[in-house]
C-alpha cells in the first residue's frame, strides 16, 4: 500500500504565499474608537477585531473546514469516543423554530418542549433500565459529576458520610476528576490479568468509606465484566453505590441494561450512543439515570406529567443544579430523534453491527490484540513501534487513527472503535492502513505525517512556550 | 423503514455472513460476552419511525409550544445569528469532527478555536482565554475552584451578589462544595454592587468576589473598578461576569482589575435555544497552568511552519486524572466556532453597533414603559444594557399572566417587578407589547 501513489492533491486557491490559511487578524484587523450612549467612564476606548467582508469570511471558514477531518471525511475509529455517522435529518429537527425558545418560559407555554424532554427521559430510562433520568448535565463528565453528587446526597440523607470513590486504572480520566471535584478521595483499582476487575483487589479497596465504584461495562478494553453481579453485591455489601460510565453503552443496546446489572446511577453519552455530532469537541449531553431510591436527589428541574400536563419540579432532596438552565437542548432533540428513528430493533441492530465490526477489524489487524473477546472496541498493541508514530503514519493513509497509548495497561495501545456505520469494505481498507503502518520502517513512521495540512507538530515545544492568541504572536 | 435494523449500518447480508465467518461466529449474538444472569431479553417498547415520520412527530410535539414574543433575558439572550454562521459551521468537516487529538488533521478547527480565544483576549484584556466551557454557571464554578488553587492563603468565602440568576448560584454551590468553599451573598444598592456593604463583607478569608457587568437586573455596573480594588486589598480574586456583546463597549475587564472573566458567550452565535450556551472563561496570564478546560496554542510543524495544537494538556483529566484542573472533556467547541464566526461577521464596528443598540433599545423601551399608568421604569436609576426592571402597581404575576394571554413573555422578578429584555429580534413587537402592557398594568 505504501508504494502506491497516494492520490491527487487538487490545486487550491490561497491568498497567501504560505500554504496555510492566514489568521483573520493577519488578513485584516481594525481598531475602532468606541463611542457609546453610555458615559465615557463606563466604556472602553477602543476595540480591535478582524474586519472582513462576508465573502472573505466564507472562504476563510471553508478553507479551514478543508483542513479538518470529520466522520464524513472518512473512518474515525477513535476508541471510546464512538465517532459514528450522524443522520442528517436530526440537524433539521433540532432547530425546529418552535423549540428555539427562552428557558425561562412558563411551563404552560412550552408544553411541547416539556413533552419531548419527558419522552426522552422515558426512552433513556427504558434503555438503561433506570427508574428516573435527568437531562440537565451538558456533557458526559458533567453527568459523572451530577451522578456522584446524587450519590453523595444519598449517603448524607442516610447520615452516612463517606470519603472514597473507587475507579479502575483503565477508566476514563473524567471518572477520577469528577469524583475529586465532588470532594472524594479517589482510590485507583488495578486491573486483573485478564484486563477486567480483579475481585480480590476490589475486596481490598472496598470499605465503609466507599461511596461508590465507578465502572464502565464493557470496559475500555472492550471487555465485558462478566462478574458484574458479584461486583455489585460486593459494593452494595459495604453500603456503596455502583456508578455506570455510559461511554460504552453503544455495545449493549438491547442486550444488557446497567439497571439490571446492579448499577444504581449512570450517565448516558447521548452524543456517542445516540449519534449526535461531536462538533469538534462539543456540545454533547450527559443525562443521568438512577434507581428509584436515588430519584429524589436528581437536579432541579425534573419534568413530570400530571393530569395530562407536563410540568417542571424540584425533586424532594434535589442536589440543585449542574447547568444554569436545563442542559444542551439542541443535542437532546437530536438524540430523541435518533432513538425514535431506530426503535427497539434498530438500536439492537446498531449494537450488533458495532460489535461485529470491532471483532472483524480486530481479526484483520496484524498488530497484536491482547485480551478478548471484544464488544464494540478493542485495544491493539503497537509492540515495538511507538503507538503515536504509527498513528501519525495512518494519517498519511487517509484514516483517522485510533486512540493511542491509552489505556496504559496495554503497551503502546491502539484503542480502536469502528462503530456500526462502517461497511466491510471500509473496514478492510482501514485494516490495510493499520497493516501498512505496521510494516513501515521506524524512520518512515517518525517522519509522518506528510500528506496533512500540517506536518508533525512538536507539542512539547508548543507547551514549553505557550502562545494562545494572536496577541501573543504579535508580542514576539 | 427500520423494521429490520439500523438504517445507518451499511452491511449487506453477504457482507455480514463473510464477516461472521471471518471471526468464527454463527451470529452477532454469539459475539456478545454477556452472562445469562444479566442478559436483557426484553424490549424497550420504543417504536421505530421513518425519517419523515420522526420529523412529523417532533413537529407535532413542539407545535404544542405557544408562540410568544419573548422579552426575556437574565443571562440567555436572543440575538440575530447571520445565515453565514449556520451554513459554514454546518460543514461536516467541522460538525462531525472530534476533539483535536490529532492536530495535523484538525488544523482548521484548531485555528478557528485559536481565533476564538484571541477575540476573547481582545474583549477582556486578559492574557488567556480557554476555548469554551459549558455555560456561564459552570464557568463561574470553575473560576471559584481556580481561585482555590491559585490563592496562597486559606480563605474559603466566595462572595456573590444577592441578585444572581438562580441557575448560576446553584451550579456554583455544587462546584465549590467538594472544595469546602462557602458561597455567601453581599447586598446590592439600586441594581449595582453596594460598595459599603461589600467593604464590610470582604475579609482575608475571602477567596473570590464575583460581580457582573451588566448585572442580572440589566444595569451597567458603575463600581467595577472599586470592586476590583476591594478584592485586591484582601488578596481575593475578582471574577467578573459579562458577555461578548456587552464587552464590546463596557469597561475593559482587565482595566477594572478583573482576574477572571466568565459568562455566556452565546449572546453571539446561538439563537435562543432553551438554555444551550457556552461558558466564556478568560484570566490573567499568571494563572495559565491552573486554567480549566481546553487550550489551543501555536507550535511548529516538522517543516518549521506555524501550526496549531491543543496544549498544556497535562492540566487535563485524561492526563492528570484526579489532580486535573477540571473534569471537562467534551466542551462546547462547535458553539465556540459559531461565536467566532458571528463576531468576525460583525467586525469591530458591527459589534460596537450591536452593543450600542442594546443600550439605546433598553433605554428607549424603558422610557415608553415609564409613561404607562401604573408602571415605573426603569426601577434602578442606572444605565442599562439590553434589559431593565419595571415596577408595576398591580401584582407582577398577574401582569405577566395578562401579557402572556396577549402573546408576550416577561420575567417576574418581584412581587411588583417585571423584567423586560429587548434586542433586534423582538424590537418589531415593541409597539404591540407596550400597548398590551398598558392594558395589563391597568
Amino acid at each position: 500500500m505504501s508504494d502506491e501513489p497516494l492520490g491527487y492533491d487538487q490545486a487550491r486557491w490561497t491568498d497567501d504565499e504560505r500554504t496555510y490559511e492566514p489568521l483573520l487578524s493577519e488578513k485584516s484587523t481594525e481598531s475602532v474608537d468606541v463611542d457609546s450612549p453610555l458615559p465615557d467612564d463606563l466604556t472602553r476606548d477602543s476595540l480591535e477585531l478582524p474586519a472582513l467582508s462576508e465573502p472573505e469570511l466564507a472562504r476563510h471558514y471553508t478553507r479551514l473546514s478543508e483542513m479538518n477531518y470529520g466522520v464524513e471525511s472518512g473512518p474515525f475509529p477513535l476508541g471510546s469516543c464512538t465517532m459514528k455517522y450522524n443522520p442528517k435529518f436530526t440537524e433539521d429537527v433540532a432547530v425546529h423554530p418552535k423549540g428555539l425558545v427562552h428557558p425561562d418560559r412558563p411551563a404552560e407555554s412550552v408544553q411541547g418542549t416539556l413533552k419531548l424532554q419527558y419522552e426522552l427521559q422515558d426512552y433513556l430510562g427504558r434503555i438503561g433500565g433506570m427508574d428516573a433520568v435527568t437531562l440537565q448535565p451538558p456533557a458526559g463528565a458533567a453527568g459523572e459529576f451530577a451522578g456522584i453528587l446524587v450519590a453523595r446526597a444519598y449517603h448524607r440523607a442516610n447520615d452516612d458520610e463517606r470519603s472514597e470513590v473507587i475507579v479502575p486504572d483503565s477508566a476514563h480520566g473524567t471518572n477520577f476528576a469528577s469524583a475529586a471535584m465532588a470532594g472524594y478521595d479517589v482510590v485507583t483499582l488495578p486491573s486483573g490479568e485478564d484486563g477486567r476487575v480483579d475481585l480480590e483487589a476490589l475486596e481490598a479497596a472496598l470499605s465503609e468509606e466507599t461511596a461508590a465504584l465507578m465502572l464502565t461495562n464493557p470496559n475500555t478494553l472492550g471487555l465485558f465484566e462478566r462478574q458484574i453481579r458479584e461486583i455489585a453485591d460486593m459494593v452494595h455489601d459495604v453500603g456503596g453505590l455502583l456508578y455506570y460510565d455510559g461511554a460504552n453503552l453503544n455495545a449493549l443496546l438491547g442486550r444488557a441494561r446497567p439497571g439490571d446489572m446492579g448499577f444504581d446511577v449512570m450517565h448516558y453519552n447521548v452524543h456517542k450512543t445516540f449519534a449526535t455530532p461531536h462538533g469538534g469537541g462539543g456540545p454533547g449531553a450527559g443525562p443521568v439515570g438512577v434507581t428509584e431510591e436515588l430519584a429524589e436527589f436528581l437536579p432541579d428541574p425534573h419534568v413530570r406529567k400530571s393530569d395530562g400536563r407536563y410540568e417542571r419540579y424540584a425533586p424532594e432532596n434535589s442536589i440543585g443544579k449542574v447547568h444554569g438552565y436545563a442542559g444542551n437542548w439542541l443535542v437532546l432533540v437530536k438524540a430523541y430523534a435518533y432513538i425514535a428513528r431506530l426503535g427497539d430493533e434498530g438500536l439492537a441492530d446498531a449494537s450488533a453491527k458495532a460489535v461485529l465490526n470491532a471483532n472483524y477489524l480486530a481479526e484483520q489487524v496484524e498488530y497484536e490484540v491482547p485480551f478478548g473477546p471484544f464488544h464494540h472496541e478493542f485495544v491493539a498493541s503497537a509492540g515495538e513501534q511507538d503507538a503515536a508514530d504509527a498513528a501519525k503514519r495512518m494519517l498519511d493513509y487517509g484514516v483517522h487513527p485510533p486512540t493511542t497509548k491509552w489505556p496504559e495497561i496495554v503497551d503502546e495501545a491502539l484503542m480502536t472503535e469502528p462503530t456500526e456505520v462502517e461497511s466491510k469494505r471500509t473496514l478492510d481498507q482501514l485494516a490495510a492502513a493499520f497493516n501498512a503502518a505496521r510494516a513501515d520502517e521506524e524512520a518512515t513512521l517518525e517522519a509522518a505525517p506528510e500528506r496533512t495540512a500540517a506536518g508533525r507538530i512538536d507539542q512539547v515545544a508548543a507547551a514549553r512556550n505557550p502562545r494562545l492568541s494572536w496577541q501573543a504572536l504579535d508580542e514576539e | 423503514m427500520t423494521a429490520h435494523g439500523s438504517p445507518y449500518a451499511p452491511h449487506t447480508d453477504a457482507e455480514r455472513e463473510a464477516m461472521l465467518s471471518a471471526v468464527g461466529a454463527d451470529s452477532e449474538e454469539a459475539l456478545f460476552d454477556i452472562p445469562d444472569g444479566v442478559r436483557f431479553d426484553g424490549e424497550f417498547g420504543i417504536d421505530a419511525h421513518s425519517e419523515r415520520a420522526v420529523r412529523t412527530l417532533v413537529d407535532r410535539t413542539l407545535s404544542a409550544n405557544r408562540d410568544l414574543a419573548e422579552f426575556l433575558g437574565r443571562g440567555h439572550y436572543d440575538h440575530y445569528v447571520p445565515s453565514m454562521v449556520d451554513h459554514l459551521a454546518d460543514r461536516s468537516e467541522f460538525l462531525t469532527s472530534y476533539t483535536q487529538y490529532q492536530p495535523e488533521v484538525a488544523q482548521g478547527f484548531l485555528q478557528a478555536l485559536f481565533e476564538y480565544q484571541s477575540m476573547l483576549v481582545e474583549l477582556t484584556g486578559l492574557g488567556v482565554a480557554n476555548c469554551s466551557m459549558y455555560d456561564a454557571a459552570s464557568a463561574l464554578g470553575e473560576a471559584a475552584t481556580l481561585a482555590a488553587r491559585v490563592r496562597e492563603t486559606s480563605g474559603s468565602r466566595v462572595l456573590v451578589p444577592e441578585r444572581l440568576q438562580s441557575g448560576r448560584r446553584r451550579t456554583l454551590e455544587n462546584y465549590v462544595a467538594g472544595h469546602d468553599l462557602a458561597v455567601e451573598s453581599y447586598p446590592m444598592d439600586d441594581g449595582n454592587v453596594d460598595l459599603d456593604a461589600l467593604a464590610s463583607a470582604v475579609d482575608d478569608e475571602t477567596l473570590v468576589v464575583y460581580a457582573e457587568n451588566p448585572t442580572v437586573r440589566g444595569t451597567v455596573e458603575e463600581n467595577a473598578g472599586a470592586v476590583g480594588d476591594l478584592a485586591d486589598a484582601h488578596d481575593a480574586l475578582f471574577v467578573l461576569g459579562s458577555d461578548p456583546v456587552a464587552l464590546a463597549v463596557l469597561e475593559e475587564p482587565a482595566s477594572v482589575g478583573a482576574d477572571v472573566v466568565v459568562g455566556d458567550a452565546a449572546s453571539l452565535g446561538v439563537p435562543a435555544a432553551y438554555g444551550t450556551g457556552i461558558g466564556l472563561f478568560a484570566c490573567r496570564d499568571e494563572f495559565l497552568r491552573q486554567v480549566p478546560g481546553r487550550l489551543v496554542g501555536t507550535g511548529e510543524d516538522a517543516t518549521g511552519r506555524r501550526a496549531y495544537t491543543l496544549t498544556l494538556q497535562t492540566r487535563e483529566q485524561h492526563i492528570r486524572r484526579e489532580r486535573a484542573t477540571s473534569n471537562i472533556c467534551t466542551n462546547q467547541a462547535w458553539v465556540a466556532l459559531r461565536v467566532a464566526m458571528h463576531a468576525a461577521w460583525l467586525g469591530p464596528d458591527g459589534l460596537v453597533d450591536l452593543a450600542n443598540d442594546c443600550v439605546t433599545r433598553a433605554r428607549d423601551l424603558a422610557a415608553r414603559v415609564d409613561e404607562i399608568a401604573g408602571v415605573r421604569a426603569p426601577v434602578h436609576d442606572r444605565h442599562h444594557f439590553r434589559e431593565f426592571v419595571a415596577r408595576t402597581d398591580q401584582p407582577a404575576a398577574a401582569v405577566a399572566d395578562d401579557l402572556r394571554g396577549d402573546g408576550y413573555a416577561v420575567h417576574v422578578v418581584g412581587e411588583h417587578e417585571i423584567q423586560v429584555c429587548v434586542t433586534e429580534t423582538n424590537d418589531a413587537d415593541i409597539d404591540d407589547f407596550v400597548a398590551a402592557l398598558r392594558e395589563a398594568a391597568r
